[in-house]
């Protein structure tokens, strides 16, 4: 079998190098820090969100004060200084220290003013909320939510990475197919064959799926490759990557 | 910033684990179902312009060793040529480095799903079928060693398929025959492919991973014999079939929830019978599941069994179930008589 390109390092399994944004998150070294602050609220900023706002029902305004709140505690302090890896994912320790981070705010309510019309991270809010809007309804169970919108966050930050990636080798062609395929699909609508996008782009069918499989592959790499900075322990990631892929224990 | 959907969210979470076919033959069209190390796709052969079914090992279970197991699978089942015995078209490695096989696409309902709205005596003469082809797999030196309802098809025909005949046992001199040169071929092929993908490369130069090391325990609680439970490799024969095969038996009879106080007497032959295949000795089960096979047979045809020593009374009953018709004729044929008789001589 061919295919577009040389087999990446770590092809299978998981990515074995990592740098730990939960490690860097301590360092003494400041621009560190903020390098990793600002993976964290990349991959956070959305689940946190959304859960301030359905889960706490917080206007569309408070929520964003209190999302940045949240997150510039984290840089500020030792926040996630308790996170044992042993006892619990990343992702459950950071909802708890959300909500317990939401209830000091809501005693403590009226005490100080918040905020100050920050927005530290290039998030579109309204299209957060066009989304809440459509689908936020269907995930009553808070933990579902959460989970939805981190690794929406999470493959949104893969997603732009590929077609970074992309357009930095001249590979444009490889992500427009991957995007036509795998990233427009309408709810309930039957996805384009591989004919079709065969003819779409007009390129071979034997072209169209060496893209795809490229732009698959390269797409779950820096998937895992984040998910990888994101978690405390070689266990939880692990485990979160087979969760986030469906994937069963060997 | 890229906007993602859920649909284009659920749509990545699958194809993120799809195999990365980089051919043109084999279109896939979605996952069907998952086992222990791999995950079952349909595919459309576009060549033969038909559908398939592709088995990949999943991307975390992929090792040498779970590798050199789907391969030796292939071969296993390209060997095995039976119509209750799902045919291998192609084996092949992905880009990935995961190995795959191409196989007919099994359309049909599980074994224990199908039990449910059926009748007992169409269970039992399926039950014929996958003794028979258990049967065949251990004339080739076969041992299926996986055997439960989850593992046999029914089709829309009322055809059997057995599959999943990943941790099969091969005897030795099977192997010898047949399979010992391809296997020396797919170990270095997978030395070679670790090699080019970083893997462990010296793991498999001195453990055949295609035989199982003591204590290892392979199978399924519930199906799988005594012998298989200690991981007592050795003791592990065409008998561990056996007792699979008996407990099958039992869940067909019985139903998923085993309401053994629901037996009727004239079922008692049939528990006889899974007793005896299910016994703990294996000396002490059924030498093969043909054996078996016969006594269900002889059960359907209302013969005494050989696993149960029937009371008078229920062969009483057993022989006017089986001889209703003529005993019915001959009775009537006296009564008649009688009746002749009284009236004439009034």
């Amino acid at each position: 079998m061919t295919h577009d390109s040389a087999p990446t390092d770590q092809p299978r399994g998981f990515p074995l190098t990592r740098h730990s944004v939960l490690v860097e998150l301590k360092s003494e070294d400041r621009e560190k820090r903020e390098r990793a602050w600002e993976s964290l609220a990349a991959a956070y900023w959305r689940p946190v969100y959304c859960h301030i706002r359905l889960r706490w029902n917080v206007d569309r305004e408070d929520a964003q004060d209190l999302a940045q709140d949240f997150f510039l505690r984290a840089l500020g302090g030792h926040f996630f200084d308790g996170y044992d890896p042993g006892r619990a994912r990343f992702r459950t320790f950071l909802r708890t220290c959300l909500d317990r981070f939401l209830a000091n705010e809501q005693r403590d309510a009226g005490r100080e003013k918040r905020g100050g019309g920050i927005i530290f991270l290039p998030i579109d809010v309204g299209e957060v909320e066009a989304d809440l809007l459509a689908n936020g309804s269907s995930a009553s169970d808070p933990d579902q939510l959460f989970h939805r919108e981190w690794v929406r966050s999470l493959f949104t930050l893969a997603v732009d990475a590929l077609r970074e990636e992309c357009a930095g080798a001249g590979k444009e062609i490889q992500f427009s197919v991957f995007e036509r395929a795998d990233l427009l699909p309408v709810e309930g609508a039957e996805r384009p064959s591989y004919r079709d996008l065969a003819a779409e782009f007009e390129l071979p069918m034997t072209q169209v799926t060496n893209y795809l499989a490229f732009a698959r592959r390269e797409f779950r790499r820096l998937a895992l490759e984040r998910l990888a900075s994101l978690c405390g322990s070689e266990e939880e990631y692990q485990s979160e990557a087979r969760e986030l892929f469906g994937i069963g224990p060997p | 910033m890229t906007r993602i959907s859920n649909a284009a969210l659920e749509r990545l979470r699958d194809v993120a684990e799809w195999p990365e076919l980089s051919n043109d033959r084999y279109e896939i069209v979605g996952a069907v179902g998952q086992g222990g190390m791999g995950t079952v796709f349909l595919a459309r052969d576009r060549e033969l312009e038909r559908e398939v079914a592709l088995k990949v090992l999943r991307s975390a279970a992929s090792t040498p060793e779970t590798a050199l197991r789907l391969r030796r699978e292939a071969r296993i089942l390209a060997r095995l040529e039976h119509p209750g015995i799902v045919p291998v078209h192609d084996v092949g490695r992905l880009p990935d480095g995961r190995v795959y096989y191409v196989m007919k696409l099994v359309r049909g309902v599980r074994l224990d799903h199908y039990a449910r709205d059926a009748v007992l005596t169409d269970l039992l003469r399926l039950f014929l079928r996958i003794c028979e082809t258990i049967g065949f797999a251990h004339a080739q030196g076969v041992v299926h060693r996986d055997l439960k309802p989850g593992n046999i098809m029914v089709g829309a025909f009322g055809e059997v398929l057995v599959l999943d005949w990943g941790i099969a046992k091969v005897a030795v001199e099977a192997v010898e025959a047949v399979g010992a040169v391809g296997e020396a071929a797919d170990e270095a092929d997978e030395k070679t492919a670790d090699r080019r993908t970083g893997g462990p490369a010296d793991e498999t130069d001195e453990d055949d991973a295609t035989k199982t090391a003591p204590g290892t325990i392979l199978g399924t609680p519930g199906f799988m014999s005594p012998e298989q439970e200690r991981g007592d490799v050795d003791q592990i024969d065409a008998r561990s079939d056996v007792y699979s095969l008996g407990a099958v038996l039992r869940l067909l009879v019985t139903g998923a929830e085993g309401q053994l106080a629901r037996l009727s007497a004239p079922l008692r032959p049939l528990r006889a019978i899974w007793r005896k295949a299910m016994a703990p000795i294996p000396a002490d089960r059924y030498p093969s599941p043909q054996a078996l096979a016969e006594d269900v047979a002889r059960y359907l045809d209302a013969q005494p069994v050989e696993a149960y020593k029937e009371p008078l009374l229920e062969k009483g009953r057993r022989i006017v179930s089986k001889y209703q018709t003529p005993i019915l004729l001959v009775l009537a044929y006296l009564a008649m008589r009688i009746l002749f008789l009284v009236t004439r001589g009034m």
